[in-house]
């Protein structure tokens, strides 16, 4: 049977046929859709963990104790998985352990666009990368079989177009893999330094095995047609390659570390001239030249962003593309706040109070754009805290009272707890606004801890913010809808007013969770509108300017309401746009 | 079959994916290979937002890059001016006539353009019409997709039923009815 699968979903798939029975995640775009779609396999146990080191440890364990184990992350996820990652390199596995990582060149949803082979260099990790659907199902069930066949956890790397993209998928049935005794093993599974100096023996050793053994893989493939021009790639750039320069003869790495040196040397022999084709750093490309290897890259490409079939025929053929000029000084399209979102009134009052905002990672992050403009900084998940409470260390008095951090619910529980956990415990003054919309928002709408329901949806614990802010030793907890604007702008003062920290709970469910409780559009009496655009600061797509005054879109609005608390002239209203 | 490949752009929340999605099985019900790319993530909130299929006897790259589209459905006019570039001069664009007002034209830094479809047709050949009043006149006004949907199969011919059945097989079970009503309204435009 064949089915049209997303990378992500090929790549369920593929773990539910080699017979994994545990996989845990936290959701990041691009690579979110993978463990919503293990979810739908009742024969897997899957949870969404509050962060990817969580996940990851949660993994190992599984592994351990014998299961096949999948851990899913986006690039940035790694970083915070790293610590354990690592470790697990020494350790190896029991069952099987493939670890996700989906990376995102040209960030279509990231805030950098780092490039994840450099953890498989580093951790000494076999990486493998697909380069369509098909491909992520069949590496995946690979990955599994080489993570037992040589005792390692495995990394798999996809990139969004990878992920996101959809191809035809040959489906085969489950594998009945059976749980793996697990037995006591200190020597293996105890990383302290005596036993991790052995480890690491084992680690090198397997290793050099591997790199030796890579130069058999199948998935390390050469495709042989003309001898001019020589291509190694790997990924969604073989696609591009195939497309822009099909007389090229092309080596396609399966595998991306390590690499198979033999093969490439005997690759690079039979051609006359050699291009390393690889998006963001020059990885293959550096371990070429270091072994000796004649060949061209980044001296041709660049390390930003995506490559395409055009680049590399301009590139490398000098031939341009395109028939129809692209039309110049179109007005941008930046994503925003939903119609209905509650970020908006929050950010309305931050604005409106001209604070020091540190942001973080959501939907929210959207509140430092234009005519909300009303954030300062955003580094990675959980940031918020620690460099709110930094900035008052660094500036004192001038700094307390007049900054504060927003953070998500999600990403509160992912890793601004412990930022939190330091004010207090360092006397801080800082101020916290964690915006619950009940949800984790930007990624498709995720269950969380907070939110009293589980991956697959039925009823779980929830966390309640007040109670944990209560036991961390919070002096102000305040909960407040951010819709009710006097009451939020009130709260907040007082909070920024306490000394010591406080938290506001800025809570109202996210506008496209539950699109039953929309109201009939709103509109504006003409007539009464004085064109002030007081409206227009909320930045809402569904308030659009008509001649001087303002008009609502009924087709975008959700009548929430907010831009008549705003309206000085009551303008704002029921009915038809008049 | 040669390469064939579509565009559909639009804003995000429009429910452009469901589009690719009945793109997407049409090209499996009628036996060629496929891929589909599609914007998740931050895009998705009001942004400007691209998906790409492409389907034939072999396809390589999911991604339609410059010069390479025979046809676009665009859900907002701004965005079809806005990938212009990515079309063959022999191609055919399908544009609703909604206008969604970007950010820096609400808070006034920029201006929507003006005569997006003349400065469209002058290039390439235009189709355009009110889909959301189509689909509205069909019996939902989400329906749109299918609207869209069936004025593309129109233009490229092939097999009705096979459209037909792709739409029955996409789209969620309790709007089969209307959907297909959207699809016949689109297709007689």
């Amino acid at each position: 049977m064949q089915e049209l699968y997303l990378g992500n979903e090929a790549v369920a798939r593929g773990a539910w046929e080699a017979g994994c029975r545990v996989v845990a995640a936290y959701p990041g775009t691009p690579s979110t859709e993978i463990t919503e779609n293990i979810a739908k396999y009742d024969d897997i146990y899957s949870e969404w963990s509050p962060n990817e080191k969580v996940a990851l440890e949660v993994g190992i364990g599984a592994s351990f104790a014998g299961a096949r184990t999948m851990v899913c992350m986006k690039h940035v996820g790694l970083n915070v998985a790293a610590d354990p990652l690592f470790t697990a390199s020494y350790t190896g596995v029991n069952g099987g352990l493939v670890i996700i990582v989906a990376d995102d060149p040209g960030m279509h949803s990231s805030q950098n666009e780092q490039d994840s082979r450099y953890y498989a260099k580093s951790a000494h990790i076999p990486m493998l990368e697909p380069s369509s659907s098909q491909e992520a199902k069949d590496f995946v069930k690979l990955a599994f079989d080489l993570s037992e066949r040589y005792d390692t956890p495995v990394l798999v790397r996809l990139t969004t177009r990878v992920s996101h993209s959809r191809g035809i998928v040959e489906l085969e049935e489950r594998q009945q893999v059976d749980l793996k005794d697990y037995v006591k093993d200190v020597k293996k599974y105890v990383m302290m330094p005596g036993m991790a100096r052995l480890r690491h023996k084992v680690l090198e050793q397997r290793e050099s095995t591997l790199a030796a053994d890579c130069n058999s893989l199948e998935i390390n493939q050469e495709i042989m047609n003309g001898t001019k021009i020589g291509v190694i790639t790997s990924g969604l750039v073989y696609q591009y390659t195939l497309q822009a320069l099909p007389d090229a003869s092309v080596l396609k790495l399966g595998m991306v570390y390590p690499l198979p040196i033999e093969k490439i040397k005997s690759f690079a022999a039979k051609v006359e001239k050699l291009y390393v084709l690889e998006e963001l750093e020059p990885l293959i490309e550096k371990e070429l030249k270091s072994n000796g290897i004649d060949c061209e890259g980044k001296s041709l490409f660049t390390v930003q962003g995506e490559y395409s079939a055009n680049m590399i025929k301009k590139a490398i053929l000098g031939e341009d593309a395109g028939e129809i000029a692209a039309e110049s000084d179109l007005p941008v399209r930046p994503p925003i706040m939903c119609p209905g979102c509650p970020h908006r009134g929050a950010y309305y009052i931050m604005k409106k109070l001209k604070l020091v905002v540190n942001g973080d990672i959501g939907c929210y992050t959207l509140g430092a754009l234009a005519p909300l403009s009303a954030m300062d900084t955003c580094v990675c998940m959980g940031a918020s805290i620690g460099m709110n409470h930094g900035m008052e260390k660094a500036r004192g008095t001038e700094s307390s009272g007049k900054s504060v951090a927003i953070i998500g619910d999600s990403t509160f529980m992912h890793s601004g707890v412990t930022g939190l956990i330091n004010v207090v415990y360092n006397s801080g003054n800082s101020t916290v606004i964690i915006v619950d919309n009940r949800t984790t928002g930007m990624t498709g709408h995720q269950n969380n801890p907070t939110n009293g329901k589980n991956i697959k949806g039925a009823s779980a614990p929830e966390i309640d913010f007040e109670k944990l802010c209560e036991a961390i030793g919070v002096g102000f907890i305040k909960t407040i809808d951010p819709f009710d604007l006097k009451g939020f702008e009130t709260g907040l003062k007082e909070a920024l007013n306490f000394q010591g920290a406080s938290v506001i709970i800025s809570k109202r469910e996210c506008a496209l969770l539950d699109k039953k409780k929309w109201m009939p559009a709103l509109s504006i009496d003409k007539d009464v509108c004085i064109g002030c655009g007081s409206c227009l600061k909320l930045g809402c797509p569904a308030l659009v300017k008509d001649g001087k005054k303002v008009k609502i879109d009924g087709t975008l609005c959700v009548g929430c309401g907010l831009c008549v608390s705003v309206c000085p002239t009551g303008a704002i209203g029921n009915g038809e746009n008049t | 079959m040669n390469t064939l490949s579509i565009l559909i752009v639009g804003v995000g929340g429009q429910g452009t994916l469901l589009s690719s999605r009945i793109l997407g099985k049409y090209a499996q019900l009628s036996g060629y290979d496929v891929k589909v790319s599609e914007v998740h993530g931050m895009a998705q909130r009001g942004g400007s937002v691209i998906t790409y299929v492409r389907m034939g006897d072999k396809i390589a790259s999911p991604i339609i890059e410059e010069g390479e589209a025979e046809y676009m459905l665009a859900f907002e006019k701004l965005e079809a001016l806005r990938y212009i570039q990515l079309m063959k001069k022999s191609g055919k664009i399908i544009v609703n006539g909604q206008k969604i007002d970007p950010m820096p034209v609400i808070t006034g830094t920029a201006d929507y353009p003006n005569g997006i479809i003349d400065r469209l047709k002058n290039k390439i050949e235009t189709f355009v019409f009110d889909a959301m009043s189509e689909a509205k006149e069909a019996g939902n006004i989400k329906a749109v997709n299918t609207v869209m949907i069936g004025k593309l199969a129109n233009i490229m011919a092939g097999s009705k039923d096979i459209w037909l059945e792709a739409v029955r097989a996409c789209v969620p079970p309790k709007t089969v009815d209307v959907n297909i009503l959207a699809f016949e309204r689109g297709y007689k435009l």
